[in-house]
């Protein structure tokens, strides 16, 4: 028998133990609150007792998350008592169990990589679910009030009973103001871009503007948008396009100056003209700045259409449902909007670094 | 000194009365910096015959690559004139009557190989066939058959230039200038490229010029020798140089060869090239 040596392993079998012997707290006098420390107990066994491999690991994470799973379901039968210090132990030992496995994880390499890709995805997921884990233990264990910061379980109680309410939301604000200003703010910006890399004035004299523009804050334009374009989306989709517009105005113009002289010249030989030099050098060479500009516009949009609603807007779109709901003191509402706006802003993210990635795959950063 | 003379018309020269393609007279170029005035060109009188293979050598900052440049119509010149196949520069450039390869492959990483060849046939709107079978052709020419769908980054520092040099080609002008083009290559794979240029340009008669800092390499190559001289940058001397068509590397040991080296670095002592620096 290999005794793992990691000092992970050590203490979360250390912490264990008490589990077996200290009361968890409560009254709680169900199987559960017995077998969970069982349970605990041979997870942490075999962390320690056995050698590192993949059936070893997987059996400690089917284990400890059956425990955690079991962790919170006590906090649900023990009603108004807190938990005891024995059950603070076995969270302490299921979460070093978890980072034990998961740490042993990412250090594996495998042969095959199908099996190596299903790691590198279940890393992140399993990170991610230990932070919903821990923060829903511990909200609960400690009783912080929900108004500060709800538990994970009722903001996804929250946003399973308001589905339609969040669609509308989503609808007005993303769909409509966001994607709308994105696409106006990102194709003005790139138009611009090309005429003031034509237009040899208007680069000295614009560029210095637009960068006063950008500095504009949003705070302070949304209301004026408002007045302009009146409270619903389309004075949103303004504040957008202002945010968006500079960015892809600076990147595109950098960008088209990113392509070589020797380049340049080359195109010129072959009596290339302005339009052509354009197509087949300066545009493919600046894809990269100009994919950098979509990215960080892309977040840009929604903070500036959340932001915007603020300041006026119908009584629908996710800016407006956040500050009512905080006013009401639903704090679980909020965060809901908050998990759909993080939702939307990082798929809407992924997606444009999937066409960067289609699109440069010749720049040194993508080679294969 | 006999190893000298000897026309071009030697060679297998199929063109029975050479023609001057370019034409250059008391040409002069001065940049203006922020340090002043500085005479890159001075006085440059030069003929360049159709189907000869010339080489511009000299230390760095004797002009030669702005000779080049100005030849090619990327410089224009202050005062003089110059001509190439009867036309200004500009008009040659218009006409499509040279490619340029320069220091550095510059292919475009984003197009494949049998791309970056298409690149120029593409600005000169040739049908999509034609372009299919130029490219075709001239890769053979330059020995890459079958590399035409790699990215140019998928090719070693040798290949690429070879490429460039396919990609020159490929509009079939009726010159070639280059400048330094195995400059950033290391010495055996310069060797082999050497050879290879040599045959290519027996294969399609083209004139070539040829800006180098390579003695050994202007010798194997040229059938002229343009020595420049720094400061202001001018022609110091201009050698013929024919080895005979079917060269080898292996006549770099002979004392013809070695003859005309010592004769360019001579050139290069008296135009003072090697002080200073």
């Amino acid at each position: 028998m290999t005794i793992s040596r990691s000092p992970l392993a050590i203490a979360a079998f250390l912490l264990a133990v008490p589990g077996l012997l200290i009361s968890s707290g409560g009254d709680v006098q169900a199987t559960l609150a017995y077998s969970t420390p069982v349970i605990l107990f041979v997870a942490a066994a075999v962390a320690l007792f056995t050698s590192v491999s993949i059936p070893s690991l997987i059996v400690v994470l089917i284990l400890v998350h059956v425990v955690a799973f079991c962790l919170i379901d006590l906090l649900g039968s023990m009603l108004t008592a807190r938990p005891d210090i024995g059950y603070w132990c076995m969270v302490a030992s299921s979460w070093l169990l978890a980072w034990f496995s998961v740490q042993n994880l990412a250090g594996l390499k495998l042969a095959s990589a199908q099996a190596q890709r299903l790691v590198n995805f279940a890393l992140p997921v399993l990170f991610g679910a230990w932070l919903l884990i821990l923060w829903e233990i511990l909200v609960r264990g400690f009783g912080v009030p929900s108004i500060l910061l709800p538990p994970p379980s009722m903001i996804a109680g929250r946003i399973a009973n308001s589905v339609p309410t969040l669609w509308v939301d989503f609808q007005q604000t993303y769909l409509k103001a966001a994607i709308a200003g994105y696409a106006i703010g990102c194709g003005s910006g790139f138009l611009a871009a090309i005429i003031v890399d034509r237009v040899p004035f208007l680069r000295r004299g614009l560029l210095p503007i637009g960068n006063l523009v950008a500095a504009l804050p949003v705070v302070g334009i949304a209301p004026i948008m408002v007045m302009w374009f009146g409270s619903y989306w389309e004075s949103k989709a303004a504040v957008v396009v202002i945010m968006t517009f500079f960015p892809m105005l600076v990147n595109t113009v950098a960008g088209l100056a990113a392509s070589g002289a020797m380049e340049r010249d080359l195109m010129q030989t072959y009596g290339s003209s302005y339009g052509q030099t354009l197509l087949k050098l300066r545009l493919p060479a600046a894809m990269p700045f100009i994919f950098n500009a979509l990215k960080i516009n892309s977040t840009l949009a929604l903070i500036g259409a959340i932001v915007a609603e603020f300041f006026g807007s119908p009584i629908v779109g996710m800016g407006f449902r956040i500050s009512a709901e905080v006013g009401r003191m639903n704090v679980d509402m909020v965060w809901a909007e908050i998990f759909v706006a993080a939702l939307a802003g990082s798929l809407s993210y992924g997606l444009i670094t999937l066409i960067e990635r289609a699109v440069t795959f010749w720049h040194p950063s993508y080679r294969t | 000194m006999t190893v000298v003379a000897l026309r071009p018309k030697a060679q297998s020269m199929p063109n029975a009365t050479p023609t001057n393609v370019i034409d250059v007279k008391d040409l002069s170029l001065v940049f203006q910096t922020n340090d002043g005035p500085v005479n890159a060109l001075s006085n440059i009188n030069l003929a360049v015959n159709s189907g000869e293979f010339v080489s511009f050598i000299g230390p760095s900052g004797c002009g030669k690559t702005t000779l080049l440049r100005v030849i090619a119509d990327l410089e224009q010149p202050t005062s003089g004139t110059i001509s190439v196949n009867g036309l200004t520069p500009s008009e040659a450039r218009q006409k499509r009557a040279y490619g340029y390869v320069f220091q550095a492959a510059a292919l475009y990483p984003w197009r494949t190989i049998g791309g970056n060849i298409s690149l120029p046939l593409e600005v000169m709107g040739m049908p999509k066939a034609e372009r299919a079978s130029r490219i075709t052709k001239n890769l053979e020419l330059v020995n890459l058959s079958g590399f035409e769908k790699k990215f140019p980054w998928q090719l070693s520092g040798g290949m690429q230039q070879r490429a460039s040099i396919a990609r020159a080609l490929s509009f079939d002008p009726e010159m070639l200038l280059m400048d330094e083009p195995f400059g950033a290559l290391d010495e055996i794979v310069r060797d082999h490229l050497n050879e290879q240029l040599l045959k290519l340009w027996a294969k399609t008669q083209k004139t070539v010029i040829f800006v180098t800092h390579s003695i050994p390499e202007a010798v194997f190559l040229s059938t002229k020798i343009v020595v420049m001289s720094p400061r202001p940058g001018r022609i110091h001397e201009i050698i013929d140089c024919n080895l005979g068509a079917e060269r080898t590397l292996d006549i770099r040991e002979t004392p013809e060869f070695l003859e005309i080296a010592h004769r360019v670095r001579e050139g290069l002592r008296h135009g003072h090239s090697y002080d200073g620096e």
